[in-house]
Order: structure tokens, then C-alpha cells, then sequence
């Protein structure tokens, strides 16, 4: 029994991580909710499957609307579909038991699915709209159109959200964005303070949503992957390997060797150039601006390299459905090799310095503190999970390719302040230097890609990636040959899920002026969960 | 520790790299096209960004003209915390639904010579994401453009040249 309390038929889906699906129903769905918690497990996702798509009214039997909930416990991922009621006619309500209370994470996706694909948790606390500021009528469902005759929709004047009100004595509000001070992502910041001590946060978010999850279903499944690679510009590597990930499960293909350690190599080398960039920023916010300099030159550096050996800066494009693009050849490895060594020395220098430097750590120390307690509570992952005692990391807890030759150290904390998050990505740094130097003189030698047969039959396939925020989860469904191989769904899960809600958490207690340094701590994203 | 701060920078010495050649006869030097600033806004170029609803990836290269090698602030381009307070918008993404209110007011709060620059395939055309119920695809569409740099992302040279360019032929 994969869940505990629960006998459930699982079909291992063919992917190099261990992820199983299963059907459910509407009381096993709380079961299973409720047995993983019980368990230490966690949610990976939620979201609507197809709902009411157009290729099952040509007369042929289709599969149920589902509900769809992924789990991770420490024997893998665990996809649950529960089936809905058929709908009767499109924008009629279909409803699901509410997870929120089991996993407080639940809460927002459950509402970006009411928005986007009109299924809606029955009992769930809020049910604000999410991703609908107003940009389309409340009762319109993007995912529940045909993708082929999709209307134009006239905007509708803009919501007017209502947030949270804290009041009492002195309490005020500061409004922030969607449009930042800074070149980073819009989204918007309400704070509740009195004096300079913020009491309160809420997030709204959205502003980017650019109907990511629809548009994937207009393309062929062979071209989706460059969709796939621009959830999160920064997770571009991660991104474009869980989706081929999933397709690749989907066809039942298991790619050449070479070009698993191959992605693998881009995967360590997109988390090395993330976490450089906010090791500089960290700094910056805590007025260090020579630590900018020196990391943002260091990452030049290394985009450079990645240009010269993958042909793109951000390494975009380089992973696709059967492989990868590119080898890299004898020259090359010496490069890199070579840049390791240089990068390191550099790193190891600028990390004594970090560590010393009094005032720098005087601002990281005990600012924007998430307890290991609170962390697991709210499900905090990927890297601001690990600071704070949340010990997973996808590249250590499962035997597969190639992580597995390596022995990944797993790097962890357990203050849950900002220096745990910079110290976090120190070591993953050094980490990951150590892991790409290892890939690139052990890579076993043979083909970089293969042929990808699409499925005969209507296929399910799953991805799973530790990418450098944390584990990124995509969740695939094929159509048959006979309807063109078209994509039914595909949902791409971000960790920044998770995390956003707890930020609202860490910065309670802290002063205005350290949000910049508490927000770029955990740097998360808002295209990735905005799609 | 200041000695540690002071031989690290020492060590690194001074990265920036020449500034691009922006025309195809004339080699332009940063002084030169600091110059040229001076003489077409007679002040710094002041650059508000707004990410209208991209990936994110535009930003990483935007971001990165602030680094040593394209030593941007040396060139007199800075980028400030407010539309007003800036001669020039940097745009990217399709521009997003939930975006549209956010950037139109942006392009108001913006004072003459109020140019707009467009960042990225997505921001040019709408790029992959296209046009849809959630998008309404290239920037222009929204507020007018002066000048559109195409890439996915544009590295960070053919951002400046597009920003330099933008001001030629604008302002002059």
C-alpha cells in the first residue's frame, strides 16, 4: 500500500523518477489528503485536468472531468485523478472536497483552477478570484474552450480585490506595485504596519498570467517543449526537461544516456548562474554593493561559457523532446572544467568575505525567519525549504540518472532566516560545481537524442525536477493518434506555489525596509506561478 | 575585512569592455556616447523597466547591463524607481490583460520625451504566447513604440544598442 489507509490500484508511469498515478474518489481524495500529512508527506500540486474539452463531444466515449492532486511522500510522486460529474452544459459549476485545510498551500491553486477551469472546492474559506483580475468575464473558463475556437474576450473593468484589512490603533497600509522599483516581475505588495514594523502582508498576484496553460494546448506536443522553457525565464533548463520529461513518459521513451547527463550538466549549471545572481542581489540589499559587482561579473562569466558551448546564454531551447540539442566536445569540457576551478577559487574568496563582513550578517541574522515547524506546516520547499530543516531535495531522495553515481550532498539549515538562504546557496554552489565536474569526466559516451514516437492511444506522463527554486512538477495528457496527438492538458507547477503564501509569514514581525532583502532571499516567481 | 573587500577588488581590477559599436562606420566610444547623451537630453538617460508580463528572461538580461563588463551607469544610462522620473520606458513581455491598466498608467506618469523601447520577441510580437483571452500580445498595441529589439532574450549588448538608438532617432 503506496498511502496508508488507502487500497489503491497505482500504475507506475514510465518517467526516470518514481511517480505513480491513480483514480480516486471524492472520499478517498480527503483520505488520501489527510493519510499523506499524517505521513510527513507534501503537496506537489493541484490543479483541474481537461474539463469539458471539445474532442469528446464528436460522439466517442471520452474520460471524466477530473480533479488532479499530487503528492510526495519518500517513496515518490503520487498523482491522484478524481472524476467529476459530467458536466451538463459548459459553465456550470462542478465542485471537488476542499484540500486548504489539510494543506493550507492548496488555497490559491484551488482558486486558480475556479478561475480558469470553473471547478471550485466545496466549503474552501476563500474564494476570491486569483488569476481573473477582470481581464475575462467570471463566468468565462479559458481551459474549458475548444483551444481551436477560442473568443476574443473584452476586458471587463478591473476587480476591485478585496484584501485584508488589519485595524486598530495606528495601523496603516502601504500599497506596492504591480509595477516594482526594481527590474524584477510585477506583482502586488499590501502591507499592514504600524510605525516601521509590518504586522501584516498580503500578496496579490497574477498580473502576469498570460494564459500559459492554454496556449500549451494549441501546440503539437513535439513543440510545446519552447513553451514549456518560458514559464520562468530563470528555470529555463528546468522547465524544458520536466516538460520532456513528461512527454517522453507519455511515449513510453527512455532517452540516450548521454543526453540525461547532458540535461543534468545544463540543470547544475542553471542553478550555479541563479544562485550567483542572488548571492550579488543579497548583498545589494543589505548595502553591499561590492558583493553586486563581484557576483554579477561572476555570472557574466559564466553565461558567457554557456553561450559558447550551448549556444545560448540561458541555455534556452537546449533540452527537447528526446534529448538534447548540442554535444559538448573534447574543447569544450575543457573550458568548463576550467571555468569550475576558476569560479570556485572566486566564490570561496567572496564567501569569506560574506561571512566575516559583520554588517552584512548583522542583516541577514534572524531576518525573515520561517521555523522548521512553520516551514513543514505550510509545505515551504525547495531551497527556502532546506533552510529551514525541510530535507528534500529530489537529486538526493530517489535512485535515478545520473544524480545517482554522484552521492548529492543535500545542503540544509535550520534558523530559516536570510543567512540560512545565503549559506544554503553557498553550498549548493560549491555543490554544484563539484557534481558538473564530476558529469563532465564520467559522462558515458553515445547519442545525444533519439526519435520520440507519439502515442497510438491517449497517454498520461509526468515530469519531476529539482530545478534551482526548488522541485518543479508537470503533469502531461495526450490524445490518441486519431485526434492528432493533441495536448488535453498539460499543467506546469511551480514551487513558487508553495512558497509565496509563507513569505507573508516570514516578513511579519521584520521592518519595511528589510522586505527587499527577505523577498530576494527566497526570490521567487511570479511568471512561473502567474502561467 | 576592508582589506579583504579592498584586495578583491584590486585583484578583479576594472572588467567593463569597450561600449558597442552602435552605426556601422563609426566605433563608438563610451565617452562618445556619453557625449552624445549629453548633447541630444542634456542629462542622463533615466530608464524606468516594466515587465508588462514576460518570463522573466528579459529581466536577466536587463539586469545584467548593470555589471561591470557593460558598466551602463558609466555610459550615463541609469535605471530609476519611478516612471516619473524617467525619459524612457523598457518594456517586455506580451503584454498581459491583468498588465494592460498597469502599463498604460505607467506611459501616462511618464514626462516627455516619454520614448518607449520593447524588449524581446514577446514585446515586438507577442512572441510565443501570441494573442489570446489573456494576452494582448506586442507592446504596441497598448501604448506606442519607438524602437523594438527582437530576441528571446536580446543579449545584453542589443538591448543598449536599442536604447541608444531609440534616442538617435527620437530626439535628434
Amino acid at each position: 500500500m503506496r498511502i496508508p489507509g488507502l487500497d489503491l490500484e497505482f500504475e507506475a508511469l514510465p518517467a526516470p523518477v518514481p511517480i505513480w498515478h491513480a483514480q480516486v474518489t471524492a472520499e478517498q481524495w480527503q483520505t488520501a489528503a489527510t493519510a499523506v500529512r499524517d505521513e510527513g508527506g507534501r503537496l506537489l500540486a493541484l490543479w483541474a485536468g481537461p474539463i469539458g474539452d471539445a474532442q469528446g463531444s464528436a460522439g466517442k466515449a471520452r474520460e471524466p472531468d477530473c480533479m488532479c492532486a499530487a503528492y510526495v511522500t519518500l517513496e515518490g510522486a503520487f498523482w491522484l485523478s478524481l472524476p467529476l460529474a459530467p458536466l451538463p452544459q459548459i459553465g456550470r459549476q462542478l465542485v471537488y472536497p476542499d484540500l486548504a485545510t489539510v494543506f493550507p498551500a492548496a488555497g490559491r491553486m484551488q482558486r486558480a483552477a475556479a478561475d480558469l477551469s470553473g471547478v471550485h472546492a466545496l466549503g474552501a474559506a476563500d474564494t476570491r478570484p486569483w488569476l481573473n483580475h477582470g481581464a475575462w468575464p467570471a463566468d468565462h473558463y479559458p481551459l474549458q474552450q475548444d483551444p481551436g475556437k477560442l473568443p476574443l474576450m473584452e476586458a471587463t473593468a478591473l476587480i476591485d480585490y478585496p484584501f485584508v484589512r488589519v485595524e486598530g490603533d495606528g495601523v496603516h497600509e502601504i500599497a506596492v506595485g504591480p509595477v516594482h522599483a526594481g527590474i524584477i516581475e510585477p506583482g502586488h505588495f499590501r502591507f499592514s504596519i504600524v510605525g516601521e514594523k509590518v504586522l501584516r502582508l498580503e500578496q496579490r498576484l497574477g498580473y502576469t498570467h498570460k494564459g500559459t496553460e492554454k496556449r500549451m494546448t494549441q501546440l503539437p506536443p513535439l513543440q510545446a517543449g519552447k513553451l514549456a522553457g518560458r514559464v520562468s525565464g530563470d528555470s529555463t533548463v528546468a522547465y524544458a526537461w520536466a516538460y520532456c520529461m513528461a512527454l517522453e513518459s507519455a511515449c513510453q521513451t527512455t532517452v540516450p544516456r548521454r543526453a540525461t547527463w547532458l540535461r543534468a550538466l545544463m540543470l547544475e549549471r542553471e542553478r550555479i548562474a541563479s544562485h550567483l545572481a542572488d548571492l550579488g542581489a543579497l548583498g545589494n540589499d543589505a548595502a553591499f554593493a561590492f558583493g553586486l559587482a563581484q557576483f554579477s561579473r561572476l555570472r557574466e562569466d559564466w553565461l558567457r561559457a554557456s553561450k559558447a558551448v550551448f549556444g545560448h546564454r540561458l541555455m534556452m531551447d537546449c533540452i527537447v523532446p528526446g534529448g538534447v540539442t548540442g554535444d559538448v566536445n573534447l574543447d569544450q569540457r575543457e573550458l568548463l572544467l576550467h571555468q569550475c576551478d576558476v569560479i570556485e577559487k572566486e566564490v570561496r574568496t567572496l564567501f569569506n568575505i560574506y561571512e566575516a563582513h559583520a554588517g552584512l550578517q548583522d542583516r541577514f541574522m534572524t531576518a525573515g525567519r520561517v521555523t522548521p515547524a512553520l516551514a513543514s506546516r505550510l509545505g515551504l520547499t525547495g531551497l527556502a525549504g532546506r533552510a529551514s530543516s525541510q530535507t528534500w531535495d529530489l537529486r538526493c531522495d530517489h535512485d535515478w540518472l545520473p544524480y545517482n553515481f554522484m552521492d548529492v550532498a543535500m545542503a540544509t539549515h535550520h534558523n530559516g532566516d536570510v543567512a540560512a538562504r545565503v549559506l544554503v546557496r553557498f553550498d549548493e554552489v560549491f555543490e554544484s560545481l563539484r557534481l558538473i565536474r564530476r558529469m563532465l569526466i564520467e559522462m558515458p559516451l553515445g547519442d545525444v537524442a533519439c526519435e520520440l514516437a507519439l502515442p497510438q492511444h491517449a497517454a498520461r506522463g509526468a515530469g519531476w525536477v529539482e530545478g534551482w527554486r526548488g522541485e518543479l512538477f508537470v503533469a502531461l495528457e495526450l490524445a490518441g493518434s486519431d485526434q492528432q496527438n493533441q495536448i488535453r492538458r498539460c499543467h506546469l507547477h511551480d514551487p513558487s506555489w508553495q512558497n509565496w503564501p509563507v513569505l507573508e509569514h516570514a516578513i511579519m514581525g521584520n521592518i519595511v525596509p528589510d522586505f527587499p532583502l527577505i523577498n530576494k532571499s527566497f526570490n521567487l516567481s511570479y511568471s512561473g506561478q502567474d502561467l | 575585512m576592508i582589506w579583504k573587500v579592498v584586495r578583491q577588488i584590486a585583484k578583479t581590477g576594472i572588467r567593463s569592455e569597450p561600449a558597442p559599436d552602435i552605426c556601422a562606420d563609426d566605433a563608438a566610444q563610451a565617452a562618445r556616447i556619453q557625449r552624445e547623451l549629453l548633447d541630444i537630453l542634456g542629462q542622463a538617460l533615466t530608464i524606468r523597466e516594466v515587465d508588462a508580463g514576460s518570463c522573466n528572461g528579459c529581466e536577466l538580461e536587463i539586469n545584467a547591463l548593470g555589471n561591470p563588463y557593460y558598466n551602463l551607469e558609466g555610459l550615463g544610462i541609469k535605471f530609476v524607481a519611478s516612471p516619473r522620473h524617467a525619459d524612457l520606458l523598457l518594456v517586455t513581455g506580451p503584454v498581459a490583460c491583468n498588465m494592460e491598466t498597469a502599463l498604460r498608467r505607467t506611459y501616462e506618469a511618464t514626462p516627455e520625451p516619454k520614448l518607449v523601447v520593447a524588449v524581446g520577441d514577446c514585446a515586438c510580437d507577442g512572441g510565443i504566447f501570441g494573442e489570446s483571452y489573456a494576452t494582448c500580445g506586442r507592446v504596441s498595441n497598448v501604448i506606442p513604440v519607438d524602437e523594438v529589439i527582437p530576441g528571446c532574450p536580446p543579449p545584453p549588448l542589443d538591448i543598449l544598442r536599442g536604447i541608444l538608438k531609440a534616442v538617435r532617432r527620437r530626439v535628434r
